[in-house]
């Protein structure tokens, strides 16, 4: 019972802590005075600055995408399949996650490579032209997809998509088809149905799924450590902060940018009614 | 919902044609995009190609199988999964379901907290978890062994069983405990014959998820793993990272890895309802 009570939470205390100590450049050493100069650190280093920017961003473009892609599975599912239909697309549906995470990460390695299946079935449809293009892009694009932010943003969309589709389901099923039908017959036409009868009662599911997708993907570093340029996001960072650097107390400041982020996330979350919907 | 069950099921035969046909495009297209890589990487197990990802594979073999079977690297690391998947399971089955226990059946001081507190190594990022246990290790001058895998793993194993074991103890009534109290059992025999009986399918899904996250874990792994240990999963990240030149061997043990976490999974959506990764059961309300 108290497992989690004293190692996980008694980590993150000490995690805390450790980020108050001071790394010694000089010695290559922490130090062990208690002082706020790892946070100002932190701070002033643009680097970081730019890092933390950039996974933020990239956590939304892929929390906006997964929402968009598992809308109209989710609607579907909720309000035209059978049970047996649904039965069968609920299982598609969270097929992914049963499977090994890093394998659903490296089998995009193998599709996005320049020889591999993308590519080729884009090519097949006239689309290659399209690929060349979108790679040619400033800041999103690079060599080839597996070493652009492009390619980053599409596996990031695939890993986390089955956490957003989920709960909008579950939101879109207690939608009571009574109301979308009566302001059908009340005239509203499909797009005024759904901005002002649908998507308020839906958002609490889309906002419990942001949290998945929002959190996942800034607390990876797997994925960006396999496919995308080389610049690092938080999540690589921190693995290099206190692996290679041996500077445990800026991981650890480093660390509780994701977590702050969270938790303004979270309360905003909860003002939106998103625990209900878990 | 009760009377109108049935009808709510129904497709709605009003709608106008096109329309649908633009959302099943798009269902169907999600479906492909979220089913199809996995499948690519079972393909490219079998492909003759060893030197780049060429697609459509120029020919078949099955040959890697026997590669991968013979190397001893991947026999070790697919082993030490297999041990840490299981002893992280046996903790957190035991303290994931005191755990619910606890929450499910008394009211006390901090419930609401510690509730909270079961599902944060789910809802932070891995990298969270990883560090701070790899910092606290540190501190406490622990080496990185076995045990300092299994204590990770176990964290976030109890978080599953203990979401499917409070998810069952929440719909099971607790009269039936106060019955068999009141019919002089001891507390043993409650136990035996009348809790575990309600619970026993939840606890073994539990179980069987908790072992498939085991098995899959790489994030927090890699901060508590020693340096010369490898559980699968991270075996495959070396060799996708810093040893491109074995690709097929790869694709063979990530082909495994796969289908050795299906089955535990499939078990456990067999016997229960409540197994779900997330921990939000699927509405089963308007069953039957």
């Amino acid at each position: 019972m108290l497992w989690l009570g004293g190692v996980y939470l008694g980590s993150l205390l000490g995690l805390v802590w450790q980020s108050f100590y001071t790394f010694d450049d000089f010695a290559g050493k922490v130090r062990h005075d208690l002082g706020f100069d790892t946070w100002e650190r932190l701070w002033s280093n643009e680097t970081n600055r730019i890092i933390v920017g950039r996974t933020v961003l990239m956590a939304l473009a892929v929390t906006i995408a997964c929402a968009m892609l598992a809308y109209p599975l989710a609607y579907f599912m909720a309000r035209y399949a059978t049970r047996r239909v649904k039965a069968v697309l609920l299982f598609l549906a969270i097929m992914p996650l049963w499977s090994n995470y890093l394998v659903r990460v490296y089998s995009w390695k193998l599709i996005m490579a320049k020889e591999g299946a993308l590519p080729w079935s884009l090519d097949k449809v006239g689309l290659g032209k399209g690929l060349e293009w979108a790679l040619d892009l400033p800041y999103i694009g690079g060599q080839g997809l597996t070493f652009s932010l492009l390619g980053q943003f599409i596996v990031f969309t695939y890993v986390w998509l089955p956490y957003m589709v989920l709960p909008v389901h579950a939101a879109l099923e207690r939608v009571p088809r009574s109301f979308v039908e009566a302001a059908g017959d009340l005239g509203a036409r499909p797009a005024t149905v759904f901005r002002s009868v649908i998507w308020p009662l839906a958002l609490p599911g889309v906002v419990a799924g942001s949290i998945f997708t929002f959190s996942l993907t800034l607390g990876d570093y797997i994925v960006p450590t396999i496919i995308g340029n080389s610049k690092p996001v938080i999540g690589a960072q921190v693995y290099v902060y206190q692996g290679v650097a041996g500077n445990l107390p800026l991981a650890a400041a480093f660390t509780f940018v994701p977590i702050a982020i969270m938790a303004v996330y979270l309360t905003i979350a909860k003002r939106l009614g998103a625990f209900e919907a878990l | 919902m009760a009377e109108g069950g049935y009808k709510i099921d129904a497709p709605d035969q009003t709608e106008r044609a096109p329309r649908r046909w633009g959302l099943k495009a798009a269902v169907l297209g999600v479906l492909l995009f979220l089913n199809v890589p996995v499948l690519i990487v079972f393909l490219y197990a079998f492909t003759t190609d060893d030197q780049a990802f060429t697609f459509p594979p120029p020919g078949l073999t099955g040959k890697w199988f026997e590669i991968a079977w013979d190397n001893q690297d991947v026999r070790d690391a697919v082993w030490l999964s297999f041990k840490v998947g299981i002893v992280a399971t046996v903790a957190a089955l035991v303290l994931g379901s005191l755990a619910a226990a606890a929450v499910a059946r008394t009211r006390f001081f901090g419930r609401e907290t510690i509730s909270l507190l079961l599902v944060l190594p789910l809802a932070l990022p891995g990298i969270v978890t990883g560090i701070a246990l790899r910092s606290s290790i540190n501190v406490l001058g622990i080496d990185f062994t076995f045990w300092t895998i299994v204590a990770g793993h176990a964290t976030f194993c109890i978080v599953v069983v203990y979401n499917n074991v409070l998810a069952r103890l929440r719909r099971t009534s607790g009269s039936i405990i106060e019955a068999s109290m009141d019919l002089g059992a001891t507390g043993w025999q409650t136990f035996r014959y009348v809790l575990l009986p309600n619970i026993g399918t939840a606890l073994l899904a539990g179980g069987m998820l908790a072992f498939a996250l085991s098995f899959d874990e790489v994030i927090v792994t890699r901060f508590t793993a020693g340096g010369s240990q490898r559980t699968a999963p991270l075996w495959i990240f070396d060799s996708i990272v810093n040893r491109p030149r074995n690709r097929p061997v790869t694709n063979v043990v990530a082909m495994a890895v796969v289908v050795v976490m299906m089955i535990p999974i499939f078990v456990a959506q067999r016997l229960t309802s409540d197994a779900s990764l997330l921990g939000s059961p699927p509405t089963d309300d308007d069953d039957d």
